[in-house]
């Protein structure tokens, strides 16, 4: 079963590189969304820092959207997704070590990415910490919910405007919450109860949302 | 029409309570029940019959209920006579979040014992609890202005209903997002369940957040703060919403039936034609 686990891991990695461009149109998105503030707000550094763990979540959530439609769809569209059902190993292993896939493949980037992002907003560095455990425990998080929301308009009609429909009204206590650590943490408040909170919140999704986007699939196939 | 009538019929041959002589009386007579309306033209006969009853119900509450709102309770000492948004207002709140329940017991019912007309309640259900959700945003909008100062503010009470409105949306988006019925029905229902996540945080937003909403002040434990002469008119406008979630609801239910019905002739004439 852990074979089975790591050998769809290896699988999803292999054919992201294979095919290159994914990886970096999710981090070049992250970037690319964080940079149009500035440049809309004007240049002012106060306020900069005072939105920048807003922006850095906020862009966090839009690049994940962008490639959480295409964990499930190329194998529904091949039918490989039918055979991993038809496989001797309970179904809901391929589908976690899929959502593992997906969040090392735009969490982690994202999680690289976002001291770089606090350089431009001139997050204060002693914040660092918070800002990297906060994203650390919410990206999990938007890759699980945004599993849920995969599965369910997998095959629709408008798949494309219907997933942030269905993801991002979800998705809003991970972004309340990991801005609100971040925040705290530059004010110098008590960073503990929101952390606290992402993480429960991390916690109920990993045990709710795997099962479900399993049963989902599985309908949606037969 | 014959594909649902078969569909209802194989249900009631392999529900367990049939195998079973000793089951309560009581028990078998509510699986009667439950397998009764599991016909469409039964169903479709039954609320029929109710319907008008159910109309006249709303009717008269709404009337007693606005009389009593509008004319014969007091304005209140610091707000005035904007306080009667109070009685749109927290009927609506109330409606939106019984819609989404109702909503999400069906979504279960028709799950779990595949219930062929639990789906189709469902689907009704939905777009009345998003009007209502609107109507409470926009009342409690109304509302605000005048006593808070402002349209909107980010407060969790606001937000969480706000999330709820998208979650209706997300529901009827999805009845109508696949070309095969069964699909939509599912994936509906599977995100109404998924959603029931988000009652608790609208109904405890305010305990659990420094919010500029005020607290409860009917539904809580030791009781409602509220004075006799205002809550008279609060729950008689609440009991005609009710009255009227159900006339909308059994109206959508016969049309949805009746929208089946004519496309399985449809797919029926056509197959003679060929």
């Amino acid at each position: 079963m852990i074979r089975a686990f790591k050998s769809t891991i290896h699988r999803e990695l292999i054919l992201l590189y294979r095919r290159g461009s994914d990886l970096c149109l999710t981090v070049i998105f992250f970037l690319l969304v964080a940079i149009l503030f500035p440049l809309a707000l004007g240049p002012d550094q106060g306020l900069l820092a005072q939105i920048g763990p807003g922006v850095i979540w906020v862009s966090a959530l839009l690049s994940s959207m962008l490639t959480i439609d295409r964990i499930f769809y190329a194998d529904f569209e091949d039918g490989s997704l039918e055979q991993f059902v038809l496989s001797t190993h309970p179904f809901g292993i391929f589908v976690f070590a899929k959502l593992s896939a997906h969040w090392l493949t735009s969490g982690l980037p994202i999680l690289i990415f976002s001291p770089v992002i606090g350089i431009f907003y001139s997050i204060p560095l002693a914040s660092y910490p918070v800002l990297i455990l906060s994203i650390a425990l919410g990206t999990p998080a938007l890759s699980l919910i945004g599993g849920v929301s995969a599965a369910l308009s997998l095959g629709a009609r408008r798949g494309g405007v219907l997933l942030p429909l269905l993801a991002l009204p979800l998705l809003v206590p991970v972004l309340i919450f990991g801005t609100a650590a971040t925040n705290a943490a530059i004010l110098g408040t008590p960073v503990t109860p929101s952390l606290l909170l992402l993480g429960a919140v991390l916690a109920a999704t990993l045990a709710v949302a795997p099962p479900i986007t399993t049963i989902t699939i599985k309908q949606a196939i037969n | 029409m014959r594909g649902l009538q078969n569909n209802a019929l194989k249900i009631s041959l392999t529900h367990p309570s049939f195998g079973s002589k000793s089951d309560k009386i009581s028990r078998t007579q509510n699986n009667d029940m439950f397998n009764f309306l599991a016909n469409p033209a039964r169903f479709s006969r039954l609320s029929s019959k109710m319907k008008p009853w159910v109309g006249c119900l709303t009717l008269c509450f709404l009337l007693f209920g606005l009389w009593f709102a509008l004319l014969s309770s007091p304005a209140d000492y610091q707000q005035g006579d904007t306080v009667r948004i109070m009685y749109v207002h927290v009927p609506c709140a109330w409606m939106a979040m019984f819609a989404f329940l109702f909503l999400s017991t069906f979504s279960i019912i028709g799950l779990i014992w595949r219930h062929p007309l639990a789906h189709v309640i469902a689907q009704s259900a939905a777009p009345i609890g998003a009007c209502f959700t609107l109507l409470c945003l926009i009342t409690g909008s109304l509302w605000g202005k005048p006593m808070w100062g402002t349209w909107w503010v980010w407060d969790a009470r606001l937000t969480s209903v706000l999330i709820l409105f998208f979650l209706y949306l997300g529901v009827i988006t999805l009845h109508k997002a696949f070309d095969d019925p069964v699909r939509c029905e599912k994936s509906a229902a599977i995100l109404a369940i998924f959603g029931l996540i988000n009652l608790p945080v609208i109904k405890f937003s305010v305990d659990w957040w420094n919010t500029l909403h005020q607290p409860a002040s009917v539904i809580k434990m030791s009781g409602p703060s509220i004075h006799f002469s205002m809550l008279t008119p609060l729950f008689l406008v609440a009991v005609s919403f009710i009255c009227f979630f159900f006339y909308v609801l059994l109206i959508r239910i016969e049309s949805i039936l009746a929208s089946k019905r004519l496309e399985t002739l449809h797919r029926q004439c056509g197959r003679r034609a060929q």
